[in-house]
């Protein structure tokens, strides 16, 4: 039998977490497929600690933090398939896969839950000129490259990009005995969490430059060198400032793109800030049944976020697939407004609304003592103070959705000041 | 003992090879690096020129028209995608209305066949991103675009399948000329062949002057800049789009790709001798392609690009193609092969292995010689019966490794395992495409590398991305360096 109640695309944190949840609301055959040759996901990668602080209250290596999960899955009995790709989702969530084991399946599903997760934005989106040598890598691959295969990817390395993964990284290869001779940021601030920062770049005397980026690669077969420049505030280089790094080894970690190819074939509409589905308060996207979970929805700074958010998309998809449906009703549209650059679920159905309303977003510069202001058709619901908002970190606004309900608003906006 | 040693496994190089494999002849092709059309043939505007720009009376008119003609053919044996986009010379602005005349009375003495010139509106209904400021344009429906590397893959690979042999990264270090013979060092080691033949593009005057201490001609490395632009672009030009031609070239293009992307270059910078092999990229380059390709197409969507490169041109002193035996007997010298080389490499190929058959007597023709070459599996094309039945057969086809682009491991086994197969990342990337996608092999080049490593039996870290000091990794974590490397 191919027929399931509900089938999870993606085997990492958001379609393990989305699974269970989903076996534990009553949806009772669940699949989740995997492309990968085991199920954890990027986690499987990531061997250093800091995972599991909100939803454990202990600090967990990724593998730890799967573990966790994949236990409890089987535990439950949850059908899982490896090496299994995804070729197609209709509209009518028929999911086709191919596999080596099976070939070609054609499979179907009462609700469906997107959890494909995000990719690295490459070298050639930023046009760097120079030659194209072996020695330049993404961080999360080079990441795969150590802690998955085992080997090492250079030993004098430029890290271009202060993005968490590339954060990890320059940890990562100095204990490996390889000298990492600068983070190159061109923003004024860094997009990685502060502790990264002072537990990766600090601790070990890693300089991080910031209103800086590479502006050039040299060497013919392998890195021989990059070039660095200051940027202006507008982010261009400044004639002048340009500084060689003799290296051999160049790694990228200038952003996440969730991953859409999917969800775009099958019509699913895609929020041009996000980058992913356009989801309402139960992480349902744009096609009725489909629900989307974890990075491919938006890109989180930390994985618990991502379990929080998995779990509810697998309870929403399992009241689905088990016929109890939404009464509809008013339907109150979110949007960002100066300086929040998203909002995440893009619509709210009032009579769908638990208890709390818990909106996602961030920001698009530094704010310290920053002002978040709710705004319903015009006037001001709720604010929420912070110490300090910066892009690196996902914001959560947790409100009363008393505040909305039954109030017939049409549309929550959010700023920040 | 050969009978021919071919230096160079560009296009020019693999397709006499195969040319000349259909005689009872023992051939070997030379490459200096780790795969066939490291050169210029694996970094140029991936067109197959009509031929109305070359002038009349030169080797590169003749042999670019003859060249055209031929890859109907040449494609359909060798199992090479090829479309006939057509191609465009835009006169912006009624002053360089005069050129498009003069390229077509030079193209119908060449004998072009159908070339006509548009109006500005038939122009801009055919392709309405071009500027508006556009006067009229010169249609050559004959052009066609390709993936220039595959050409050489399966001129070599049909070469190979032929009885030619192959080696890769033997670098010929000198040559000595013998009475009837030549003594070829290589850094694979040294052979001994009875004739030979030099392609080797930019490096053609130095591989010359081992034989010949006054060469008659030098080659001039020029640089072109290009930049890719991503599939969501397809459909921005329908043709080929060159400006009217300038001394320097044939201008800045902005063409369609056979795989759907959008190609925008080059442009001309010569280099001195000693930086010919230099495929750098620079920022005055790459803004110098984005600035004369906007003036054509002003709407160019420069944020889809995802990547940029260059390549360079081998540009002879005598300003045409030097093909010919040298003072030195048996030393043909096939060189300066510049733009249109691509587009006239099979003509190419055919008169220099007549030349070279006519002076050997008595010679017969291969037994069992095949001119076709077994076409790869695309599954993407297949149909769900077919793939579900190659699967049963063959489970690798089921293994999706390049998601961006939908390759499985068994495209890249059979992309491994042919003829003058893929050695190297770049390689496995230029015959199907893992890592051509959107994330630049991201995803895809841990999976690959171990594929290589397990196929062709080494290790990871010996695994090479291209040329020799190439070697993506640097051994395993926990051991000394010396052990690993």
């Amino acid at each position: 039998m191919n027929e399931y109640d509900v089938i999870v695309i993606g085997g990492g944190p958001a379609g393990l977490a989305a699974a269970i949840e989903c076996k534990k609301s009553g949806a009772d055959r669940v699949l989740v497929l995997e492309r990968d040759r085991e199920l954890g996901g990027i986690l499987q990668q990531c061997i250093h600690n800091g995972f599991g602080l909100q939803i454990f209250k202990t600090e967990l290596t990724g593998p730890e933090y799967a573990e966790r999960f994949i236990t409890e899955l089987r535990s439950l009995g949850i059908e899982y398939r490896l090496g299994t790709m995804v070729m197609s989702l209709g509209a009518d969530r028929v999911v086709k896969t191919m596999s080596p084991t099976d070939g070609l399946c054609t499979l179907s599903a009462k609700a469906v839950v997107l959890a494909m997760g995000c990719r690295e934005r490459p070298r050639g989106a930023l046009a760097i000129p120079g030659t194209r040598p072996a020695g330049v890598f993404t961080a999360g691959t080079a990441q795969r490259y150590m802690n998955m295969e085992g080997y090492r990817v250079g030993k004098d390395v430029v890290i271009l990009g202060s993005g968490d993964i590339g954060l990890i990284m320059a940890r990562r290869l100095t204990l490996e005995g390889a000298r990492v001779h600068a983070v190159a940021e061109l923003m004024p601030y860094s997009n990685g969490l502060t502790r990264n920062i002072v537990q990766c770049l600090d601790d070990y005397g890693v300089p991080l430059l910031l209103s800086h980026t590479v502006t050039g690669i040299r060497g013919r077969d392998r890195v021989e060198a990059v070039v660095i420049s200051r940027v202006d505030e507008n982010r261009r280089p400044v004639p002048g400032t340009e500084r060689v790094y003799d290296c051999d080894t160049l790694l990228l970690s200038v952003g996440l793109i969730p991953e859409n190819e999917l969800s775009r074939k099958a019509g699913i509409e895609i929020d041009p800030r996000t980058n992913g589905p356009m989801v309402n308060e139960s992480m349902e996207t744009s096609v009725p049944g489909v629900f989307a979970c974890g990075n491919v929805v938006h890109v989180h700074d930390l994985v618990d976020y991502v379990t929080e958010e998995a779990r509810r998309a697998g309870r929403f998809a399992a009241r689905y697939a088990t016929g109890k449906s939404f009464a509809d009703g008013n339907v109150v549209k979110t949007a960002a407004a100066g300086g929040v650059s998203y909002v995440v679920a893009q619509s709210l159905r009032e009579s769908n609304l638990d208890e709390k309303i818990e909106l996602f977003l961030r920001v698009k510069n530094v704010y310290r003592n920053a002002k978040f202001v709710v705004t319903a058709d015009g006037s001001p619901i709720k604010t929420f103070n912070k110490k300090i908002a910066t892009p690196g970190e996902m914001q959560h606004l947790t409100f009363d959705s008393a505040l909305i309900k039954g109030r017939s608003f049409r549309k929550l906006t959010v700023e920040v000041e | 003992m050969y009978d021919i040693a071919i230096i160079g496994a560009g296009v020019v190089g693999a397709s006499i090879a195969r040319e000349l494999a259909r005689y009872d002849l023992k051939i070997v092709l030379l490459e200096k690096g780790g795969d066939v059309a490291s050169g210029a043939s694996k970094a140029n505007s991936a067109i197959i020129h009509a031929g109305y720009d070359a002038e009349y009376g030169t080797a590169m008119g003749e042999l670019n028209v003859e060249g055209n003609k031929l890859y109907g053919q040449v494609c359909e044996e060798l199992a090479i995608p090829f479309r006939r986009a057509g191609s465009f010379v835009c006169a912006l602005g009624a002053d360089e209305l005069p050129a498009l005349e003069r390229l077509l009375e030079n193209g119908k003495r060449l004998g072009v066949p159908d070339l006509v010139v548009l109006s500005r509106d038939e122009a801009l209904r055919i392709e309405p991103n071009l500027t508006p400021s556009v006067a009229g344009a010169l249609y050559a429906p004959t052009a066609g675009i390709l993936m220039p590397w595959e050409v050489a893959i399966a001129y070599a690979e049909n070469a190979v399948d032929n009885g030619a042999e192959l080696m890769l990264d033997a670098e010929v270090l000198s040559i000595e000329a013998r009475p009837g013979s030549f003594s070829i060092r290589t850094r694979k080691g040294t052979l001994a062949a009875s004739r030979v033949v030099n392609c080797a593009g930019v490096y053609a005057d130095s591989v010359y002057a081992m034989v010949e201490p006054e060469p008659e001609f030098s080659i001039n490395p020029r640089r072109g800049q290009y930049y890719l632009l991503d599939k969501t672009a397809e459909g921005l030009v329908n043709t080929v789009l060159f400006p009217a031609p300038s001394k320097l070239g044939k201008g800045i293009l902005v063409a369609p790709t056979y795989d759907g992307n959008v190609i925008v270059g080059p442009d001309a910078e010569d280099l001195p001798p000693e930086e010919r092999g230099s495929t750098a990229t620079s920022a005055e380059g790459l803004e110098r392609v984005r600035d004369m390709a906007r003036r054509l197409v002003p709407g160019i969507p420069f944020n889809t690009v995802i990547t940029n490169f260059a390549g360079v041109r081998a540009q002879p002193s005598t300003g045409d193609f030097i093909i010919g035996e040298a003072r030195v007997r048996g030393f043909y010298n096939v060189a300066g092969i510049k733009s249109p080389g691509l587009s006239s490499a099979p003509a190419i190929a055919k008169r220099v292995a007549e030349m070279v058959t006519d002076s050997i007597p008595g010679l017969k023709a291969r037994k069992g010689f095949d001119p076709r070459r077994r076409p790869r599996v695309n599954l993407g094309l297949l149909g769900d019966a077919e793939k579900a039945e190659l699967i049963r057969r063959e489970p690798s086809y089921g293994n999706v490794v390049c998601r961006c682009e939908s390759i499985s491991e068994g495209e890249i086994l059979d992309a491994i395992r042919r003829s003058a197969g893929a050695t190297t990342l770049n390689g496995v990337k230029r015959r199907v495409r893992p890592g051509a996608g959107r994330c630049q092999g991201g995803f895809c080049g841990p999976r690959v590398l171990a594929i290589l490593a397990r196929e062709r039996g080494i290790g990871p870290a010996e695994v090479r991305m291209e040329a020799l000091e190439s070697a993506v990794l640097f051994g395993a974590l926990g051991k000394e360096e010396e052990e690993a490397s």
